[in-house]
């Protein structure tokens, strides 16, 4: 327990770059980021402009400092809106274990489980026209059944230990046994499945921005960066590779970071990785 | 198992019925006047009425919504309000691409994925498991489309082996299609296999350690043997699940990586009809989508009923 483990320290790090990245990218950016310069577009990596330039001639670097913002919150309100619904849902299916409530919310979790969340943001846009907040509501509504579930399976283990029964046996009702004993205690679980979400959500919504579901221009997006270089790239390959690296690179942090972070919390599940 | 499956059948169907409902709610309650949004601010009143009788929107919403499910259990999905033709037309000639490339993709995958998980598996700590862990890692977070680009511009630009897109459709004959869809089926299939091989991997991992193994080890079988004829066969169930799950990520993410590789399917109409506000369109590809994620559950439970008894009872 003294020593973090490599995969914890090394997926901090990587994501610490980028959320730092975006920090950054509110007070300064290498070039301003939608500064056109026509005579200095498509240029290769090189000292003026270290990522390149695109068909427009703005600074790569640049749009992936401020692209970083765009997938960071919509990654993290998603995951947010999903813990905010589907944590006290789960909570209340655990605690009406059995009953109607705990039946109807399940399979009401099963029902969005068969809508991938690219087919919730497909029915969203169809209406209310495609956007980044659009885009957070899709991958909201998808990651509320994901913590529901885990939040019922870790309460659903504690309601049959002997502290909860005395807890019951104290006076107090099921909402306050869940808020303050439940929760709590499956607080560990949450947060592995968070960075699990985060990292899901920053490539639902590379991918939704990639088909034109996301943020729209002028809001810069790791994912649009790839749509606009597709058509470029036999001519402007880095327009392409670098965005892509951007996406890996932060999804593999939030994942190392992940698989550290339970085995620190969840010291059990060492054995069997 | 006969009633297990007859449970499994009546909760396919409440899904199905909720999943329309939801659907048709979204589509064409929420924009209150659907005519009217697919038209656009500037139509004139006669176009939209004209729209409205066309769709039926003087008709009551559950009028409305009993005969576009009754339409579509007779094949009747509506007509297209861009391109004119019955949707079911439209959907046929799309599914023709896009249900190939998933079970392409699928089969890749699952092709893939096996092996690797199995060898990693039976040398786990070993430096083999520890190359294979981390490139299943790096496979993760690679978003399928964009190693889609990479695969194009490699294969496609630089080596010229394969066609940067485009798909020739299937009456030229079945070896150039399945030729076409190479490349977008393994841009989908890599990241999944990842995945699936991780899996593969800590379920052989987990029944290794159970009693049954050992008693094969000590009645003198090889640790190959006791791998292939023991554990594989008991590390199915999750890994049966997961292929399950991946069948709705591979339908989804076909949809997207058809634009890397400008295929005519499913992803190409719907993205399409959503720019072109045709409602009908969206609407009847949504319904499928979420049909098939359904089905396949549905499938996958009654496959691993078949397998392990034990969860007949429990549902």
């Amino acid at each position: 327990m003294n020593r973090l483990p490599f995969t914890l320290l090394a997926g901090a790090a990587l994501t610490a770059v980028f959320a730092l990245a975006a920090l950054v990218s509110f007070v300064w950016t290498p070039h301003p980021v939608d500064g056109m310069n026509i005579g200095a577009r498509l240029q290769a990596p090189g000292a003026a402009h270290w990522f390149g330039t695109d068909h427009f001639g703005r600074d790569i670097l640049s749009m992936i400092m401020v692209g970083a913002r765009t997938s960071i919150a919509v990654a993290v309100i998603a995951v947010g809106m999903g813990m905010a619904l589907g944590v006290p849902l789960g909570l209340l299916a655990a605690a009406n274990r059995g009953g109607l409530i705990d039946e109807i919310i399940m399979r009401g979790n099963d029902l969005i489980f068969a809508f991938p969340a690219l087919v919730i943001a497909i029915l969203i846009t169809a209406v209310f026209g495609p956007s980044a907040v659009n885009a957070i509501i899709a991958i909201g509504i998808f990651n509320t059944p994901v913590f529901a579930r885990v939040t019922r399976g870790g309460a659903l283990s504690l309601w049959t230990l002997d502290y909860i029964r005395a807890a019951e046996v104290a006076g107090k009702g099921p909402a306050r046994i869940s808020v303050e004993h439940i929760l709590p205690n499956i607080a560990n679980l949450l947060i592995v499945q968070g960075t699990i979400q985060f990292s899901l959500g920053i490539l639902a919504e590379a991918a939704l921005s990639y088909v034109g579901l996301g943020a729209q221009p002028p809001i810069p997006s790791w994912g649009r960066m790839l749509a606009e270089a597709q058509t470029m790239i036999s001519f402007a390959p880095h327009m392409a590779v670098i965005p892509g690296l951007a996406i890996v690179l932060t999804v593999l942090g939030l994942n190392l970071m992940g698989d550290g972070l339970r085995d620190v919390l969840d010291p059990r599940l060492r054995r069997t990785r | 198992m006969l009633r297990f499956a007859l449970q499994r059948l009546l909760s396919l169907s409440i899904s199905l019925i909720v999943a329309s409902l939801v659907i048709f709610f979204v589509i064409e309650v929420i924009p209150g006047d659907p005519a009217a949004y697919m038209l656009g601010m500037s139509a004139r009143p006669e176009t939209v009425a004209a729209l409205q009788r066309e769709l039926g929107l003087d008709q009551p919403v559950l009028a409305r919504y009993l005969s576009w499910v009754g339409g579509m259990l007779t094949g009747d999905f509506g007509t297209s309000y861009t391109y004119r033709v019955p949707v079911s037309d439209l959907i046929m000639a799309r599914l023709g691409v896009s249900l190939p490339l998933t079970v392409y993709a699928l089969l890749l995958s699952t092709l893939i994925a096996f092996p690797v998980g199995l060898i990693a598996a039976a040398r786990r700590g070993s430096a083999l498991d520890a190359g294979i862990m981390g490139g299943t890692q790096l496979g993760i977070a690679v978003p399928n489309f964009w190693f889609a680009m990479l695969l194009v511009l490699l294969f496609s630009i630089t080596l010229q082996w394969f066609s940067a897109g485009g798909f020739p459709g299937w009456d030229r004959g079945f070896w150039v299609n399945i030729k076409a869809l190479t490349l977008p089926a393994v841009a989908l299939a890599l990241p999944q296999a990842s995945i699936l091989a991780r899996v593969m991997r800590s379920a052989v991992i987990e029944t290794l350690g159970q009693d049954y193994i050992r008693t094969a080890r000590a009645k003198g079988l090889s640790e190959r043997q006791a791998v292939v004829r023991h554990a594989l066969r008991n590390a199915l169930i999750p890994v049966l699940t997961i292929i399950g799950l991946q069948f709705s990520f591979l339908l989804a993410g076909a949809i997207i990586i058809e634009n890397v590789f400008f295929l005519p399917g499913l992803g190409r109409l719907i993205f399409q009809a959503i720019t072109q506000r045709d409602l009908i369109v969206v609407e009847s590809v949504v319904m499928l989508l979420v049909f098939a994620v359904i089905l396949v559950t549905f499938l996958v439970d009654l496959a691993y009923a078949a397998a392990d008894p034990r969860l007949r009872r429990r549902a």
